[in-house]
């Protein structure tokens, strides 16, 4: 009976609004309208950021024939409503930039045939459901290197987020590098469990210096771990997008994360009807994974960064190439003298070198 | 009963002004934020699933409050509901059957009410503040349901993320209409509403409560035992809390993850006493902070207005409530001369 009602209810609402559209005069030429959700708030200056910048280098793209709309801070367990509240709102492409907003996203798209969704850093795709990331672990290849370089106690601290595969390689590419100049390093890593948390981000790295890191580097979103480093005078890297105006005088470089040219490439598929599902995973070569300037330090550890920058771009350096050694010491299957993408994607084991265990 | 209409007005107006000057239009904010939610079926259900959590922990808080017991820990009972709940639910994955709801829901309540009973003993024996106590242990469950869904817990396929396995049908809450997402957790704080009602206005134990909130000498003098009156309400307020969290966890997130208590508990102080601690009032006030967390939302989507407005405005209509009563209690006479 409740059901009946409420269908009747919504019937009638439903002619309601018909008449009103009718009666309203027709748009010249209807925008495609591009969603995003964002796991933290605009102002984090980390990724929440970069995808802002992002989608405003989609307006900026196609003047007049694209209108975008975000919503921020929605928390990964109570998203679907946020991102059905875009489907209904016309959104014809929605970007979901977190990996908790997987199921959530594949939910909403089963009700929305005709809306196209891309879902950063996930696993699961369907018809209407792509998903793409960056390979940020060639960044963090480099900058292992630069802290190898320039450690003088010889530990790094390592502020992690959580300990999913994207996360686990960034480590083990970032101790790789580190481990190339100098092997003798030794890495301690901090998880603070979420990806924008300020407060307690900072605490992970006050808490990795006084076990003795003169480098922070972090895998959160948040500039402060970097603000902490400044504070005592120690070195770090900045993290998804510039941070130099952090600490200018304490950062290294940063690794940008750069979706300007994939979401637009996206909104001009959508634009000519060519969008089709997909799964997307590159990196610095194709320009998504993006270096700031080598800052700090001298000139000798500013040319292997550049080298080893270079390198990956042209395809001669990988940071993990064979044989990637676990941590139980038994080289990691291997075809074509590196891992390939699905090896990386799902990163669960630590190399050979890290202390600890991926928690479990 | 008209100081919180009144109260709401005022907000409304206030919040307006704000907008104006926002440069947005001021009856279009108001349409977006507070007719919509109100009209739009699909908003509708959404504001109702989201006021069932809230009104659910609201209505076990009003036991509390109304006895002056400070229960400020109903999100960690709230979580503990989620987790015993959610337990059951992991530990029958995979199969089917008409009793895996129930006995979620049971331990739901139940994990929540043996949460609530360590603040509720620990003032009892031993005279520890339970304002302190529950809201230490909020943090306790946090990390509980951290550790949970990190370790033992952990969906093997997740590819190390920390959440659960989703939920089996049969330990999903189903949709009450189709394509929707409310769920029947809405019939679950009606009952609790109307059974609030009836206690506190028909049965001997509402009014001891009430009594012994108010005047506890009196109380005392009356034969209430005061002991037992902080034990029960404790035990009610956090079986509600318990059952709200296990409602959630199984009618909206499907799984068990970090962060399914989204400060739910905290929100639902605010809404027990927006609703001046009555049973309807809570439902009624559940219904305003949800209409406002959807409002915000569209605001976000088609005023392009920023998040951070949907706070000020609930901050805005508890502080206009708060004003309210004390203009109302209070006469304002204005003396020349200085004291």
């Amino acid at each position: 009976m409740l059901r009946h009602s409420f269908k009747l209810g919504a019937f009638a609402l439903a002619v309601g609004l018909g008449a009103a559209s009718l009666a309203a005069p027709a748009l010249a030429q209807e925008k495609l309208k591009v969603g995003f959700i964002y796991v933290g708030p605009v102002g984090d200056f980390g990724w929440s950021y970069q995808h802002d910048v992002g989608r405003k280098a989609i307006e900026a793209a196609f003047p007049g024939k694209v209108e975008t709309t975000f919503i921020e801070n929605v928390p990964e367990a109570d998203s679907e409503r946020s991102i059905e509240q875009l489907a209904r709102t016309g959104h014809k492409l929605i970007f979901t930039t977190s990996f908790g907003y997987m199921e959530p996203t594949l939910k909403v798209a089963k009700k929305y045939p005709n809306v196209m969704f891309e879902h950063a850093t996930g696993y699961k795709r369907d018809k209407n459901v792509a998903t793409y990331s960056a390979k940020f672990h060639e960044g963090r290849y480099i900058i292992g290197k630069i802290a190898g370089k320039m450690s003088k106690t010889g530990t790094i601290g390592y502020v992690g987020s959580m300990p999913i595969p994207e996360v686990i390689a960034g480590i083990n590419a970032f101790y790789l590098g580190a481990k190339s100049v100098n092997p003798t390093i030794k890495i301690k890593i901090a998880w603070v469990n979420a990806w924008f948390d300020p407060g307690k981000e900072g605490d992970a790295a006050k808490a990795l210096m006084d076990q003795g890191a003169d480098i922070i580097t972090q895998h959160t979103d948040s500039p402060a771990p970097l603000q902490q480093a400044a504070a005592r005078g120690n070195l770090a890297f900045g993290q998804a997008s510039d941070m130099t105006a952090f600490g200018p005088k304490n950062i290294l470089t940063s690794i940008i994360d750069d979706w300007n040219p994939y979401y637009i490439e996206r909104t001009r598929a959508m634009l000519e009807g060519k969008w089709a599902s997909q799964d997307v995973f590159d990196g610095i070569a194709k320009g998504k994974v993006k270096m700031g300037p080598y800052v700090n330090m001298p000139d000798d550890v500013k040319k292997i960064a550049m080298e080893t920058e270079e390198g990956i771009r042209t395809g001669k350096i990988d940071p993990f190439t064979c044989p990637v050694i676990a941590q139980d010491g038994k080289a990691v299957e291997c075809k074509d003298g590196k891992l390939n993408d699905g090896q990386i994607a799902g990163m669960n084991f630590y190399v050979q070198g890290i202390e600890g265990t991926v928690p479990k | 009963m008209l100081t919180p209409v009144l109260a709401l007005v005022v907000a409304v107006l206030i919040g307006g002004l704000i907008v104006a000057l926002m440069g947005k239009s001021p009856l279009t904010a108001f349409r977006v934020f507070i007719l919509d939610p109100l009209t739009d079926p699909w908003a509708m259900q959404e504001v109702l699933l989201k006021a069932t959590p809230l009104t659910l922990i609201a209505i076990g808080l009003l036991f509390c409050f109304r006895a002056s017991r400070w229960n400020i820990g109903a999100e960690g009972q709230f979580l503990l509901g989620g987790i015993c709940g959610g337990g059951v639910a992991i530990l029958a994955h995979g199969m089917t059957g008409f009793w895996i709801l129930p006995a979620m829901l049971i331990a739901g309540a139940l994990g929540g009410l043996a949460y609530a009973a360590i603040p509720a003993v620990l003032r009892t024996r031993f005279g520890i503040s339970e304002i302190l106590t529950s809201l230490m242990l909020v943090y306790v469950a946090d990390l509980l349901l951290d550790y949970l869904v990190r370790g033992p817990w952990r969906d093997p396929k997740g590819f190390n993320f920390p959440q659960s396995v989703a939920f089996s049908d049969s330990a999903v809450l189903q949709p009450l209409f189709e394509g929707g997402r409310l769920h029947a957790g809405l019939l679950l704080a009606l009952a609790a509403v109307l059974v609030a009602f009836v206690l506190f206005r028909r049965t001997l134990f509402g009014f001891a409560v009430s009594a012994s909130g108010d005047a506890p000498r009196a109380a005392n003098f009356a034969g209430f035992n005061e002991s037992r009156i902080t034990v029960l309400v404790f035990l009610i307020s956090g079986a509600l809390a318990g059952l709200a969290g296990v409602v959630e966890v199984s009618g909206q997130v499907g799984q068990l993850r970090p962060g399914f208590g989204q400060g739910l508990g905290f929100t639902a102080i605010i809404v027990a006493f927006l609703g001046r601690l009555t049973p309807a009032g809570a439902g009624l006030s559940a219904i305003v902070i949800a209409v406002l967390l959807i409002g915000a939302e569209s605001a976000q989507v088609t005023l392009k207005l920023p998040f951070d407005l949907t706070r000020f405005f609930m901050g805005l209509l508890l502080l206009c409530v708060l004003v309210g009563e004390s203009l109302n209690r209070y006469r304002l006479e204005i003396r020349k001369g200085g004291a």
